[in-house]
């Protein structure tokens, strides 16, 4: 069966982590990498991999819109609002890795589906992909919850140039996000940076200010909402709670990576690039498919 | 040495937040504030512990806001500065330093764990281009050879910050690397260098005087060392050493002395003194302000709060990573059933 073919724009680590994953994926093939200079080191990767490269980026694209039906941004946020233009100029459904925030803010296991719809899906954050499933999840079963808090420690190895750059933006939206995907006000958005080696996992930890909670059924739904993550994230794990605590329930994640292009502490990165190729997945299967 | 300029940063309502579990109540930042107006501190510092946009489960969360502590600090401020911190990870931008402007904030501190200065950058060039004083700080420079933490420095400097605040966040520095490191940034920076000692192992006023004999010109420091953990460098005690010294002469001694006496030991009732925890915590080079944490950790699971300050720093951990702090007080409690473990004997091997 045909497989659906997507464009990959940035050649960084996370275009060459997403074109590794695409590469496995028995609905993908990656039939265009773009970038800007074929001796970066990931323009090289993805020549050796026998993948076709082109160093003018989404001009290539622009005159030639018939190559992709999906396209992964992994460029920057300035840079996405003028590839989004012309992504929604040829009809072709634009995955958004950087934090602009110009489309509709997806994770896959909580709207993956409606997300379909859209032009053009934002992958928000790697902490809001580790930790909104459970606070999503969470929140389906308590009504009553004051404030949510999530802190996410990443290793600074993991934490490129653009995580850098863009703290700030990477605070912002993944504090947006716990609101939009909880209903809940009062939010707020922790990143730690830590230069340990060996490099540490991704690891996070999700607060709910809440009264009397229902545990039984708390337990049984982060139980749930862990296994459905596995599938597309094999290194997802619960490894904490959810305890109480003082009217404080607490549940910590940690993030492995696949250990596809990126090492295995890299969980911060895996996750997005999964979440991503897995919403590529759930439109294939529909617009190709129809299932 | 003799007619240096030493510039005094006061980080009493700042660092101390975290001594009260950052309940700083604004009658107690005002009266404060009043005393020590025109003292010849150079800035007073105000806010959460960990700085702006710090207030939360994972740290401590304030009893006051940002805006009602800042505005009542500015207010009884008539002629000393006031100044802020800000982590970048715990505050942005848009939620705290634009509004902290708004405030009246007048010297800005920014800080990063000490291998991550580049997150510093967006935070620097927006406060320079608003023409405000700038300082970087590297917090836990035990954790990094001074090699690597004149890189960092080089990067502050690149940004355009006007100075660098050296913290020994865990009180953990010994006075060689502290000549050292000072030394090595100013010899290859045009930095304005401070350093802001933590008193875990007794060392804070000592190496601060190391630091300013090395060629650094700023002192961040605490009343009564009011701080996190075993407290700060002592204010009262450094300017009385630099005015024998012949230098501060600027600084009202006495003024500042009555204010730690009426504020700080007579309304907060805080007492001196470095427990156990706290060298422990030195010797494990694990930050100062996450001893409250870790007591209260001790207590829900029952274990000994040293054990988990030796195991936060075999794992590494640095500041704001508090919530590990239940992940290992949580490994331990199951740990404890199975054996006993002395971390104490085996961190002196």
């Amino acid at each position: 069966m045909e497989k659906v073919k997507v464009g990959i724009i940035g050649s960084g680590n996370i275009g060459c982590d997403l074109l590794v994953k695409v590469t496995q994926s028995p609905y993908l093939q990656c039939s265009l990498f773009m970038g800007r200079n074929l001796d970066s080191k990931g323009m090289q990767f993805a020549q050796k991999m026998g993948i076709t490269v082109t160093d003018k980026s989404i001009q290539a694209l622009d005159e030639n819109p018939s190559l992709c039906d999906i396209v992964f941004d992994a460029t920057t946020a300035s840079a996405h609002a003028k590839h989004f233009e012309i992504l929604k100029k040829h009809g072709i459904y634009s995955i958004d890795l950087t934090p602009s925030l110009i489309g509709k803010m997806c994770v896959p296991v909580i709207n993956g589906k409606e997300c379909l719809k859209e032009p053009d899906v934002n992958m928000i954050t790697c902490g809001g992909q580790a930790t909104l499933p459970i606070v999503n999840a969470v929140c389906n079963i308590e009504k009553e919850i004051d404030y949510i808090e999530i802190a996410a420690s990443i290793s600074s190895n993991s934490a490129g140039p653009g995580t850098r750059a863009n703290i700030d933006e990477f605070t912002q939206t993944t504090k947006l996000a716990l609101k939009n995907f909880s209903n809940v006000a009062n939010t707020k958005a922790i990143i730690i940076l830590n230069p340990a080696e060996p490099p540490i996992m991704m690891h996070n930890t999700i607060y709910f200010s809440i009264k009397n909670p229902d545990m039984t059924a708390i337990e049984q739904t982060v139980k749930e909402t862990e296994e459905k993550m596995r599938h597309y994230i094999k290194g997802y794990r619960v490894i904490k709670g959810p305890v109480l605590q003082n009217n404080i329930l607490i549940v910590m994640v940690q993030v492995k990576g696949a250990g596809d292009y990126l090492p295995q502490y890299s969980g911060n990165l895996d996750i997005i690039t999964s979440s991503a190729v897995k919403l590529a997945e759930m439109y294939a299967m529909e617009k190709k498919y129809g299932k | 040495m003799e007619n240096k300029k030493i510039t005094i940063f006061d980080a009493t309502l700042r660092d101390g937040s975290h001594a009260v579990k950052h309940q700083l109540d604004l009658s107690t930042i005002e009266a404060y504030c009043k005393g020590i107006d025109n003292s010849g501190v150079d800035a007073v510092f105000v806010g959460h512990g960990n700085g702006l946009g710090a207030s939360s489960i994972q740290i401590g969360l304030s009893k006051h806001t940002d805006e009602e502590m800042l505005t009542t600090a500015k207010k009884a401020l008539v002629h000393t500065p006031l100044g802020i911190y800000m982590i970048p990870g715990f505050g942005t931008i848009q939620d705290q330093l634009i509004p902290a402007i708004e405030w009246g904030a007048d010297i800005f501190k920014v800080g990063a764990h000490c291998t991550e200065a580049d997150v510093l950058k967006e935070h620097i060039e927006f406060l320079k281009n608003k023409d405000k004083d700038v300082y970087g700080v590297l917090m836990s420079t035990h954790m990094a050879e001074n090699n690597r933490l004149l890189e960092e420095a080089k990067k502050i400097e690149s940004y355009g910050a006007d100075g660098i605040v050296f913290m020994d966040s865990a009180g953990a520095l010994l006075p060689d690397k502290v000549q050292d490191l000072v030394r090595l940034v100013k010899q290859n920076t045009k930095l304005k260098i401070g350093y802001h000692g933590h008193n875990n192992l007794g060392m804070a006023v000592g190496n601060t005087l190391v630091a300013l004999n090395a060629g650094a010109e700023i002192i961040d420091g605490t009343l009564m060392g009011f701080g996190a953990g075993a407290g700060n460098c002592q204010i009262e005690a450094i300017v009385a050493i630099l005015q024998r010294m012949g230098m501060a002469k600027n600084i009202n001694l006495y003024q500042i002395m009555d204010v730690a006496e009426n504020i700080i030991e007579k309304k907060l009732k805080y007492t001196q003194g470095i427990k156990e925890v706290s060298i422990i915590s030195g010797i494990a080079g694990v930050f100062s302000a996450f001893k409250e944490k870790v007591f209260e950790a001790a207590k829900i699971y029952d274990i000994d709060p040293r054990d988990i300050f030796m195991e936060l720093g075999k794992r590494k951990v640095v500041g704001g990573q508090e919530d590990m702090i239940i992940d290992v007080a949580i490994n331990l409690k199951q740990k404890k059933k199975e054996e006993a473990e002395n971390y104490m004997v085996e961190s002196l091997l």
